[in-house]
This record gives structure tokens, sequence and C-alpha cells, in this order.
């Protein structure tokens, strides 16, 4: 089977400029794309007629805007308001104007809206009151006269010190000490990772507008309306009637407008109530990076036996995360956490503990990864640690313990099928030239060595200017929601035949730059037998399109892009039923002016024999898994410890690949995003606030920066949804990064155990005794 | 966003000269320093400004007296493309293509990086390498002031508030060697962690160093020149022993802090290895 990219003919010169690839495991190449729709909602953007929230025009509007806390932890004595100025022509809200409850709707609703007086600063950024003003600059002048009363407490910072626990879960599985006690060998490792910012294009935006009946309608950037919803009905006592959602165009979430906005939203909201007009709650970037959540720093430890062979034996895994100041969807990114951190990899006795902890830092939320690339750049460094101690290739040592089809997980979920964890492996290591570039660079470092020069002196650092290295990394990816997730939210997903002849799908799921609006139609038309242009998308309006739950857990394309072929599926029939069998395309028109409209609402049902127990942490903790391998190159300056990543390969198996273009973007935004967060995307506290929060200081790759990347879709489908995709928004983010430092290693020799692996950190590892940086083993 | 500041827009300098008697005025050039200020976000934002744009007396690259003269409203990009400044500062011209990316580098100014003063300016080190004049005038006449001598403290300049940069001076040097080099985040858009250029005249192989100049940014609450590096290569040949005496001098001499793009050791150590580097380079070792 060839895994290389087709031949382009070299006279026609083509639009596209890489072959996208995909492979069936055993099967051949598709090769490109050609024919695929190109993205719908694409020259709006690029003609600059979409309409974001803050292009959204209200007459009347108010600008609105947040008083936030300056203190990581504090109890609120009092709000006092500058008696000098005048505040008749602007409207102040505090906790004491909330009509509902003052709690954000969420999983442990710990979360004030506004911290009420009397009551706790939790976190420096908090909100704690409003202020909305026809114009900025009075907002600005009277901004400043909003004083907080405040009583300092002692906050903490260190989630292994705080007593407050928002989660923990125990996996368990075989028999830790039997493990232990055949190992031949037994590694330790400690590893740590940072806050990660979404840095979506596009900073977080919402426009309230009260209704005549007293109903509040919300616009705005958002990922998940019946979210916000949710929480506009729970804080303001609206029904769900009087509260409606509209989604504006979005300029990317990556999880970071997952949870957040329903905060924004009920601010613009409790504004606009108390205005009686429209109000526009507009982030700038400094307030954005401020203020909402973050990917949740973390600690793993690791402890390992392996045999003489490199057959892992057994594996004790401890996870702390980092929730911030409020619980926000912690558990559930705790758990994701939890339930990845072994790695692709069988193992019979496992034990992992995890908790997240309560600190005084702005929340942690959803990111892209949910909880998996923290745990994977551990699982998958300590793997690269252990394959070093056995003298062993990495990609041997994996080759002989990556999950094969029949193999059990440490929730006792058997792998039944869609299993492509050996196959991704040996194509990365196949067109990465894993092994042959391994000793290139073996060869390079010794000649390096051999010239007797490295190091001569603190501040020389030898003949040779940079050091190349090569890195293999893999993962999974658990897709959809974890564990019985799905099943307790029952999405809702249609399609109709409108009375007009139109075909609408109609969901939540949203656009946000990641293709929804483009793929639907497709899959949807296939099923119809119609071209994708003449199947609509109704706008994400929660007072037009039913829940089919939040846009996340690259569960779109899977779960409710299953819902709605399922539902075409129906339409056809029936339509194709009451007109003699005859193919759908033929008599839709005719039928919808005979029968006027055809709506199907299809409805979640849980996968066959997929089972998870939420109490013991035992059975299906997912329905399939996507798999991931990555081989990345790197050149590290040796004067400066810069890290150039040259070039990475990276394998995704999606179980079905639905618009090539759009899966190879996915794969090459989750892997450019990891290649930062291995590198330079840092948050850097003090005394719990960001010092970073612009762009000028939280810094994420440029074009220059970008590695060559090379993609690779393997399709292995999971027989659960009817086109058998399995999501690839979030895999290609847990892989990136381990290759990335297992790259540094090779290249200069010393691992870098916490990220991101920044030019400071590699030269203090090189500088200091050899290995410093490594825990000891 | 506060309102914008009300602007004039002198079309002499002379004219200019005379608003600037009549009050403070902040000059604004091409905006990418200022205009990050405008929306009082990050301090005061400035009451009243005077547009140079339409200022051609500060415009300009020509060779003047023996040396190269820039007009203070050279952009980056007009460095770049400039022969001139390609074969008398290639450094300079080094220093300008890292500066930001594209755009900044159409609208951003020499005069604008020398009057912004910032302990980070890329261009600073090169100019105070080369031995650069700053000239500067206003109403009560003009003047030149060392570019050594024109940072006396953190984000402060020689400038009188009544005065404006008019252009930039560097004396031709026979045999004059300027290396540059600069260390930030990321390739593009960042603000260096160090940044260093290196000068010296050496006239021919075997010959000793001389006129060294050593002069670095982000190290120090101004651009600096680093004396006991000078001191190390001056007179001295470009061997081995000689990088490492004046890397070694370097890291002793330089004091920089921890801040939010980097720490102090890793300035400390990374000066001290990329001016081993500059010296190796030079002695082909
Ligand atoms: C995204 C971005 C990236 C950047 N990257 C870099 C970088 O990599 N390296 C770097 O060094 N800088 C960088 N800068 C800073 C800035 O671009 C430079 O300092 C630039 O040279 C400023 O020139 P300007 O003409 O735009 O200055 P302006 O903003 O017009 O002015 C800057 C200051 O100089 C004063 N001024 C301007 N001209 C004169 C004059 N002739 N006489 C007296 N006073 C004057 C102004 O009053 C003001 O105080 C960056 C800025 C941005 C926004």
């Amino acid at each position: 089977m060839t895994t290389r990219t087709l031949p382009r003919p070299i006279t026609a010169p083509e639009r596209s400029a890489a072959d996208a690839l995909v492979v069936a495991p055993g099967g051949t190449t598709r090769g490109r794309a050609r024919g695929y729709p190109l993205r719908r909602e694409g020259p709006a953007k690029l003609t600059g007629a979409a309409k974001y929230a803050d292009d959204l025009v209200f007459p009347g509007a108010w600008y609105g805007a947040t008083i936030r806390s300056t203190q990581a932890r504090a109890k609120l004595v009092a709000i006092e308001l500058d008696p000098d100025l005048d505040w008749s022509k602007v409207v102040v809200v505090t906790a004491a104007d909330i009509p509902g409850e003052n709690l954000v709707a969420a999983i442990k609703e710990d979360q004030p809206v506004l911290v009420p007086v009397g009551g706790e600063i939790r976190h420096h950024a908090e909100p704690v009151a409003l202020i909305a003003a026809p114009d900025r600059e009075t907002i600005r002048r009277l901004r400043a006269g909003i004083r907080l009363v405040t009583e300092a407490l002692p906050p903490v910072f260190d989630p292994e010190r705080s007593d407050h626990v928002f989660a923990e879960y125990e996996v368990q599985n075989g028999d830790l000490e039997v493990g232990f006690g055949a190992a031949a060998h037994v590694v330790e490792g400690e590893y740590r990772v940072g806050h990660q910012e979404q840095l979506y294009i596009e900073n977080n935006a919402m426009i309230a507008v009260p209704g005549e009946d007293g109903g509040m309608a919300v616009h705005g950037s958002l990922q998940c309306p019946y979210y916000v919803h949710r929480a506009l009905r729970k804080t303001l006592g609206l029904t769900a009637g009087q509260a409606r959602v509209v989604q504006a165009e979005t300029g990317g979430g990556f999880g970071g407008k997952e949870e957040y906005p329903s905060i924004i939203a009920l601010h613009a909201a409790l504004l606009a109530r108390k205005a009686g007009r429209p109000v526009r709650m507009i982030y700038d970037r400094h307030e954005d990076i401020a203020a909402t959540t973050k990917r949740h720093p973390a600690i793993i430890r690791h402890r390992t036996a392996v045999a003489a062979d490199g057959t892992l034996l057994a594996q004790d895994i401890e996870i702390v995360m980092d929730g911030g100041a409020y619980c926000t969807l912690t558990p559930v990114v705790l758990s994701r956490g939890a339930l990845h951190s072994g790695g692709p990899y069988r193992c019979p006795n496992v034990r992992i503990r995890a908790r997240a902890t309560r600190t005084n830092t702005p929340p942690n939320g959803a990111f892209r990864g949910f909880g998996a690339p923290q745990v994977e750049f551990a699982v998958e460094t300590h793997l690269n640690r252990i394959a070093e101690r056995l003298g062993l290739s990495p990609a041997e040592l994996r080759r002989r313990n990556a999950y094969e089809l029949g193999d059990t997980t440490p929730t006792g979920q058997v792998l039944r099928e869609s299993v492509a964890a050996q196959e991704v492996l040996r194509l990365a290591v196949e067109a990465g030239d894993f092994e042959l570039l391994r000793s290139a660079t073996a060869r390079a470092a010794a000649e390096r060595l051999g010239s007797g020069e490295v190091p001569g002196g603190p501040f020389r650092s030898g003949g040779a200017r940079t050091a190349p290295g090569i890195g293999l990394a893999m993962g999974w990816h658990g897709a959809g929601f974890t564990g019985s997730g799905e099943v307790h939210i029952g999405s809702v997903a249609s399609v109709e035949l409108t009375a007009d002849g139109r075909v609408r799908v109609l969901i939540a799921s949203t656009e946000m730059g990641q293709g929804t609006t483009t793929i639907f139609p497709l899959m949807v038309s296939g099923e119809l037998g119609l071209p994708a242009q003449a199947v609509e998308m109704a706008p994400v309006d929660t007072a037009i399109v039913p829940d089919s739950g939040p846009t996340v857990a690259s569960r779109t394309a899977m779960v409710v892009g299953g819902l709605c072929i399922e539902a075409a599926r129906r339409l056809r029939a029936e339509v194709e039923a009451r007109n003699d069998g005859r193919p759908f395309a033929e008599v839709y028109l005719a039928d919808a002016a005979a029968h006027g409209p055809t709506r199907i609402d299809q409805r979640f049902e849980p996968y066959p024999d997929i089972d998870f127990d939420d109490t013991t942490y035992q059975g299906d903790a997912y329905p399939a898994f996507g798999w991931a391998a990555c081989v990345a190159t790197v050149d590290v300056d040796l004067d400066t410890g810069e890290v150039a990543v040259r070039d990475v390969v990276a394998v995704d198996d999606v179980g079905r690949v639905i618009h090539p273009i759009l899966c190879e973007g996915q794969v090459e935004g989750g892997t450019l995003q990891a290649v930062g967060y291995a590198t330079i995307e840092e948050i850097k506290l003090q005394d719990g606030r960001y010092l970073n929060d612009r762009l000028a200081t939280y810094l994420i790759p440029t074009a220059l920066d970008a590695p060559r990347l090379r993609t690779i879709l393997v399709e292995a489908p999971f027989s659960g949804a009817p086109h058998g995709a399995k999501g690839v928004g979030e895999l290609p983010m847990d892989v990136g990064a381990p290759a990335v430092v297992a790259a540094i290693h090779d290249a200069v020799g010393v691992w870098i155990t916490e990220l991101p692996a920044t030019p400071e950190r590699i030269l203090a590892a090189l500088e200091g005794p050899r290995g410093t940086q490594e825990p000891a083993a | 966003m506060p309102a914008e500041p009300p602007i004039e827009v002198p079309v002499r300098l002379s004219e200019a000269y005379s608003l600037l008697a009549g009050g403070p005025l902040v000059p604004i050039a091409g905006g990418t320093d200022i205009m990050v200020r405008i929306t009082g976000e990050l301090g005061p934002v400035p009451e009243r400004m005077l547009d140079l744009s339409r200022l051609d007396e500060l415009e300009g690259i020509s060779l003047e007296d023996g040396s190269l003269a820039l007009g203070a409203r050279t952009t980056y990009t007009e460095l770049r493309r400039s022969t001139l400044c390609r074969e008398h500062a290639p450094a300079l011209v080094e220093a300008a293509a890292t500066i930001g990316a594209a755009q900044i580098q159409n609208r951003g100014t020499l005069g604008g990086n020398i009057a912004n003063a910032s302990p980070a300016g890329d261009t600073l080190p090169v100019l105070l390498a080369m031995d650069a004049d700053i000239e500067v005038g206003g109403h009560r006449g003009e003047r030149r002031v060392p570019a050594a001598g024109f940072f006396p403290g953190y984000r402060q300049t020689a400038l009188a508030p009544d005065e404006l940069i008019l252009r930039i001076r560097i004396p031709l040097a026979a045999g004059r060697v300027t290396r540059f080099r600069k260390v930030g985040t990321r390739r593009a858009q960042a603000i260096s962690k160090v940044v260093m250029a290196v000068s010296w005249r050496a006239h021919g192989p075997s010959a000793g160093w001389s006129d060294v100049r050593v002069a670095l940014g982000s190290v120090a609450a101004t651009p600096i020149r680093a004396a006991a590096a000078e001191a190390a290569l001056e007179g001295a040949r470009p061997s081995p022993e000689t990088a490492d005496a004046a890397a070694e001098a370097l890291a002793d001499e330089l004091t920089p802090i921890d801040d939010v793009r980097s720490t102090g050791d890793y300035r400390r150590m990374v000066a001290a290895r990329i001016l081993h580097r500059i010296v190796r380079d030079a002695g082909g070792w």
C-alpha cells in the first residue's frame, strides 16, 4: 500500500497546494478532494459581508462593561459610587439587581454571575458590577468612579495545597503489585503543563435585546446556544419561550466559547433589562485574555513497570488539575484526562488517580482536547523516556504495546472495532522516515561530541549552530461525550422538506470556522440524492432549531451528523413511499407542493452495546476512539535554545472523512496549536493575575513559525454512526506536543518535562548537570 | 475609546517648530507605537498631536559629509529597499527586517523607534554600535547628540519637549564590520528578549580589532554599550581565547531582569553566547 501523496501532473497548475491523503486501513489511497464544495460561509467572510456580533446594529443600543476584581481573594464589603459623578445617565448593575438565581448554570453551580456584597471574590478579574452607557467615553469616565471596598483574604495558588476538591476519580484494573513485582524496569516521572489560551480570532461578544413580553434575546459569538438559553432562564427567571439565543457569525471557539458566553450573555441581559434597551457587551482582547477560561494546568506523575522486552506491566498514574476559582466544566475535563492518561497502550495492571482542585486564579474550562492534551503529553514523554532507558526505538516500544482489536482498556472496555492504533503508528513512522532520520540525528550528535568542543566554557556552545532532532508520539481520543453524556443530553436534530420545496437542516450545532455549515449539506444531500447546494442550513436561533446539543467534544460530525443522516433517510423513505417509490430528487418539489412540509425530528438513541457506569468508572468510556500518530522534526539553536519545528507528519484516524480539505484543515490547525503549546504558549502569573494578558505578550506561532505539515487521514469507521465518522476536531491537538518535546530531546539530549519547552527551560536544562530536568528515576 | 485628540499638520519644518514652541504636542510619524496608546488603556492619551507626515525635511536617505544620513521618517521598508543602506549599514537593514512584520515595517519609522526609546527597540543597538549621531531641532536651533548619549534613562531621551528628531547620521568608517542578532520568542512579531549589535574595524586579516562596540537592547533599562566586553575585544584578534574572555566579561557586566518575556539568567547567558558566536564567526574557527 502506498502512503505517499498521489503524483500530480506537472503541467496543469492545481488550485490546491498539497494532496490530501485518505487511507483506509489495509486499503488504498483515495486521493484529493476534488469536487468537494467550498466552505459555505467562506465568501461572506472573505468579502467582509459576514456579520459578527460587533457588526450587528441594534438602534438605541448602549455599550456595556464589566467592573472586575483586582485581587485574587477578598471579601467584598461594599460597592461605592463616587458621589461627585453624575450617575443618572448610565445604569449600574450589581448582584442585587438579579431577578433569578445569582448563579451561572453549569455542573456545580458555584459561580456567581456577579459577586454579591458580603460575598467572596475568588479570582483576579472576577465580575463584580456592570455598567452601561450610550457611549464608551462615558463608561470610561464613570467606571473609574466605581470603587470596590474589600478585605483581602489569603489566596491559594498551588492546586496540590488546595483543600477544595472539584472532582476526584479512581480507575483500577488488574493488580499493581503483580505488575511491579514482575518488572525488569520501573520508570518514574513527573510532568507539568501550564495554562493555554484558546485565542480565537474574534473576541467574546454578546448583545442582549429586551423584548416587549419581558423576554430577552441574545445575539452573540458562541458554541452552545442552549447552554446560554438555560443560563438566561435560570438567572433572569425566564420561561423557555421568553429566552432566545441567536448565534452571530463566530470567529473561532476552540472551547473558549463553550461555557463562558453564558456569563457574558447574562451580564448583557442584566444591563439590558435595567436600561430597557439593547446592550452590547463586546470584549477587547485584553479583557478576553484576562478574564475568560484557559486550558487547565496539570501535574501528572507516572510510575511504570516494564518487562525487559518493553511490554508494559503496570501503570500507576496520578493527575492533579488546577480548576481555577470555579468548577465550570472541570469534572468533565478531569474525567477525560483520567480516561486518556494511560495512552493507547495495552497494560494489564493500571491505577489512575485524578483530582481537580480549586485555586484563586480565573476559572479554567473547555479547550480543544479537553483534558487529553495534558495527560497525553505526560504519558507519551514518559514512554519515550522508557524507550531511552531500554535502548529501544520509540517506534518499536509503541509497536509492542499499542492497542489492537480485542484489547481491554483500564475501564474494562473491550475494543471491539475501529482500532487503528498500529496503523497510524506505522504510517507516521514510514511517512516521517522516522528510523532513517533518527539515525541521522544521532550521527549529527555524535559528530558534535566528537568535535571535542561541546560545551567548552559556559558561554561556548561549540562549532555547530543548531542540532537537528526527530520525535514520535501517538495518541487516542475518545469520540464524542465521555460515558453516558450523550444519553443524558438526548439531542434532537431535524431535516425538513418545507412547503415551498426547500430542504433544510435544523441543528443548534454552530459554525465557527470548522465547517459545520459545509459538511451537513454534504451529508444530508448524499442521502437524498441532491447536490449539496440544494440543502440549506437553518439559522442557529433557539426559536427555530432544536437542541442538538453543544458544539463540543468533536461530536458534531459524528453524533449530530449521524442524526441528520438518519433523519434524511427517513425523510427520503417517507416521501418516496407516497410517490410510488420514485427517487426523492425527482419528486420532492411536487411532494412539497401537494403535501406541505415534512419534518423529521431525530432523537439520539444510545449506541448498541455501549455501556458505562459513571459511579465505578467501569465500562465503555467512549463509543469509539480516534487514533493519531505524529512525527516532528526540529532544529534547536545551540546558542539560544530556540526551537524551530521544521516538519510534522500527522496521521489521524477519524473514522470517516466527510470533506477531505476541511478535515485536513482541522489536523493542520490542531497540530499547529499543539506546536504552540509545546514551544511558546505560556501564561505567566503573579499573585493570581495573568501577566501576559495581551496579544503583545501572549504569543502563538506565526506563519513563519509553522512547520511544513503533512497530513495523512485514516478511515477506520465506527459502526454506531451511520457514516462511520468519529470526529476530528480535538484528536490532532493531543499528539503534537509530546512529539516536539521528543524531538528536542533527540536534538540536545535533555528531557523537558514541563510545557512549554521554552528556550529558557532548554538552556537551563543543558547548562545544569545533565538530566536535572528529569525527575529521579 | 476617547475622542481623537486634535492634530496639527504642518507642511514645513519651521511651522512645526513654532507649533511645538506654542505648547506640548506629541509627534506622530508611523503611529505604530503611539496608536497602541491611543485607547487610554495603557496610560494617558496625548492631548494634542503633531502629524509629521507632510514634512519632507524628515525624509530621504543620502550620503553626506562622510556619513549615511537617514531622515527620521524613513520606514523599515524603505530601509530594507535602500541600496545605500544595504551597502553602508547592512546591520541596520537586518534589524529593520526583524521588526514586527510587513505592516509594521511599512509604517514604522527609524525616528519613531528612537523617540519611543524602548529598551527593546531593535535598531537602537545598531545605532549605538555604529556611532550614529541623532540630529534634533526646534525653534531654538538644531544640534547633534551621539546615539550613545541619547537614552539617559528608562524610556527617556535627550529630546526637549519642543524638539523633533530630524535625521540620523551614521559615519562611514573604512574597514568597519557590524553584526546584528535578535533573539525573540517567535520568528515575526516578537519583541526582543536580547538584541545585539557588534562592530569593529580590522585592517587586514591578522590585525587586531579596533573601535570595538558591543551594544545591546532588552538587557537593561535603556539600550546600552557593554564597556567590559568592548575592552576585552579592543586590540585583540578574534581567537577562541578572546571570544571566551569577551563573553565572560559581558556576562559579568550585565544585570538583566526577569520579566514577562524572559528571565535575567537567560538574557545574560544568551547575550554572552551570541557575542561568542559573532567573534567565532569573525575568526572563522
Ligand atoms: C505589532 C507591532 C510590532 C512591533 N514590533 C517591533 C519590533 O519587532 N521591534 C521594535 O523595535 N519595535 C517594534 N514595534 C514598535 C514600533 O513599530 C517601532 O518602535 C517603530 O519604529 C515606531 O515608529 P513610528 O513611526 O510608528 O512611531 P510613532 O508611533 O509615530 O511614534 C513613536 C514615538 O516617537 C515619537 N516620534 C516619532 N517620530 C518623531 C520625531 N521625528 N521626532 C520626535 N519624536 C518622534 C512619537 O511622539 C512617539 O512618542 C512594534 C509595534 C507594533 C504595533
